[in-house]
């Protein structure tokens, strides 16, 4: 098995295109968090496999025992209540957890095979493979232009940025709404359009993977909509993790769904089932996944 | 049986409130003109007192010991002179600390104890700096009674209370903005280069001004030191870096000197050159007023 480098490269960065190596095949035992039968690993190609991940923050366990393979090329959702440590989870994924003072991640992360809280891991690297969208739209205080091509820029992409920057707001479906207006400020677009240059501006970069921190949150139904088709788009060429509170927006974008569940607001917090969307909320087969889909909780 | 009309005169506790809020008004406005107002009588005494003595003659002369002959050549020329070497050594001292401790230092012990001491520096009283400098300065790297050695003891004065305005420039900026560039690729350099500090220049320049303005009036430190008020000769313009190693005066000694002058035409002097002082430093904010301004876009 050969290990994806994510070690800082000390030779001249062609980020563009390092060919991301061959897929490993589905045949690591991932260790069943409790040994139920609700977690069902999709058989396909895996991007990440988490084994017995857990986070710290200071002294409190805020998530523990997370052991799934997350496969390519497909939304992969995460539900549950909110402090149910959906958004620590998926902060593991790309390091941002490393941002908090205090927190510490304990288990395995591997990407592609490579573990990505190993030694000589560069977060940096990391990052600029597995893209982020916030929950609150932050486009930098910057032209549309600008903060589609900063992610390029800093990691120093050559190339037209004019080309760059038509291609990702294509891309995010957010091109005809600005191209006569490039030049304006990120901050002057509505909420919905700005969540989408910050899409643009993860896809420029072009990572493999995408994160989505209940990127729709802050939006309307209308701006919901947009984004939830763009996602359904994207997955085409791109493996896309969104957390989500609204449950049935999982069903309505995702291909596999992940239910986690606290013992309390931000304590302990498990992978409780995992499967098929469909699956997940046609035939839930944990009580407290029915429960949370059916509105009893949550 | 008529309905009452609903009653939205204000009345009762509703009436009471808003009378409240209506004499907070003019206390406020009371407080605001107190300070307009000693200012104003201020500038209008002094105007009064020295306006006529304002000329090409009394802003280009050196001193003399006869009023009508003296001028304040040296003192413009020390104080330009000392402000600019002052800004140059403690500018980038300063928000290099304040990035350091709000973007890359550890939170530890360690660090507490710096801020701490931060904020007992920035209250030390400034004849302490000078003392300070003389014994560091003047003798020890045997600099003597120099613009430079005056730079120096200055730069010291001002760093504390220009990191501590940098520091909440900086904390200013909102996390998503960095969260973002960093979910970018972006390294925490990248970040705060193209990110926090931009956002931040406004604030840091508030503290600029703050600062800038404390050094230009400052006299116990420059005494301490060995500014001279009766100089024959002033910093060259020609040869700007040799003369940081000249003996200098500035305004607020040149002032200090002509006040305790018992003759009346001193008097007249002094009031003079407090007005020439007061125009460079407002020409000082108005510049760094800019600059925020220009930061402040988008």
């Amino acid at each position: 098995m050969r290990q994806l480098d994510l070690a800082e490269s000390k030779r001249p960065v062609s980020p563009l295109s390092e060919p991301l190596e061959p897929l490993l095949t589905n045949d690591v035992a991932i260790p069943e968090s409790g040994g139920t039968a609700a977690i069902r690993n999709p058989s396909e190609e895996a991007v990440f496999r988490l084994a017995d991940v857990g986070v710290w923050y200071g002294n409190k366990h805020a998530i523990s025992e997370i052991s799934m393979s997350i496969p390519l090329k497909r939304v992969t959702a995460l539900i549950g209540p909110s402090g149910c440590g959906k958004s620590t989870l998926l902060r593991c994924l790309n390091r941002m957890n490393d941002l908090i003072p205090g927190a510490q991640v304990e288990g395995s992360v591997e990407y592609h095979g490579a573990d990505i809280y190993g030694r000589d891991v560069d977060p940096v690297e990391v990052r600029r493979r597995i893209g982020m969208v916030f929950q609150k739209p932050n486009p930098f205080p910057k032209s549309i232009h600008e903060n589609v091509v900063f992610g390029a820029k800093v990691n120093g992409i050559r190339g037209d940025m004019g080309e760059i920057c038509e291609t990702a707001l294509r891309q995010a479906a957010l091109w005809d709404e600005v191209k006569n207006d490039l030049r304006k400020s990120g901050l002057a677009l509505s909420g919905g359009q700005q969540q989408r240059l910050c899409i643009a501006r993860a896809l420029a970069v072009q990572p493999e993977v995408i994160l989505m921190d209940e990127p729709c949150s802050a939006l309307d139904p209308i701006a919901t909509l947009k984004i939830e088709d763009l996602i359904r788009e994207l997955v085409q060429n791109y493996t896309i993790i969104i957390v989500t509170h609204n449950m049935q927006q999982a069903a309505r974008v995702s291909d596999y769904t992940a239910f986690m569940l606290a013992e309390e607001h931000g304590v302990n917090a498990h992978l409780i089932e995992y499967g098929p969307t469909t699956e997940i909320f046609t035939n839930p087969r944990d009580k407290r996944t029915e429960d949370y889909i059916t509105g009893r909780f949550g | 049986m008529t309905a009452q009309p609903v009653r939205l005169k204000a009345h009762g506790a509703v009436a009471r409130r808003q009378a409240v809020s209506s004499v907070s008004r003019y206390v406020f406005l009371g407080a605001t003109l107190v300070g307009v107002f000693v200012l104003a009588f201020l500038a209008y005494d002094t105007i009064g007192t020295g306006g006529d003595r304002l000329s090409w003659d009394f802003i280009s002369n050196y001193p003399s010991r006869f009023a009508d002959k003296a001028g304040l050549r040296p003192a413009i020329l020390g104080s330009a002179w000392v402000l600019a070497a002052t800004v140059v050594l403690a500018i980038p001292v300063a928000v290099g600390t304040a990035i350091w401790i709000e973007e890359f230092a550890p939170r530890n012990a360690l660090l507490t104890f710096v801020k701490l001491n931060l904020a007992n520096l920035a209250g030390v009283p400034s004849i302490i700096y000078g003392i300070l400098g003389l014994a560091i300065f003047v003798r020890f790297y045997n600099l003597g009674p120099s613009i430079l050695a005056g730079a120096l003891t200055l730069a010291l004065m001002i760093i504390p209370m220009t990191v501590i305005a940098s520091q909440e420039a900086i904390r200013q900026v909102p996390s998503s903005l960095r969260d973002g560039a960093l979910a970018l690729g972006a390294t925490r350099w990248q970040a705060v280069w193209h990110n926090v500090l931009p956002g931040a220049v406004p604030g840091i320049m508030t503290g600029v001004i703050l600062a800038i303005s404390r050094a230009a009036g400052e006299t116990a430190a420059i005494i301490m030191i060995g500014g001279f008020t009766f100089l024959h000769f002033s910093p060259s313009l020609a040869n700007p870096i040799a003369s940081l190693l000249d003996a200098f005066t500035i305004l607020p000694i040149q002032i200090y000197g002509w006040t305790i002058d018992p003759r009346q035409e001193f008097r007249e002097n002094a009031s003079a050159a407090i007005i020439v002082l007061m125009a460079g430093v407002m020409t000082l904010n108005i510049i760094a007023a800019l600059i925020r301004e220009r930061f402040r876009r988008y």
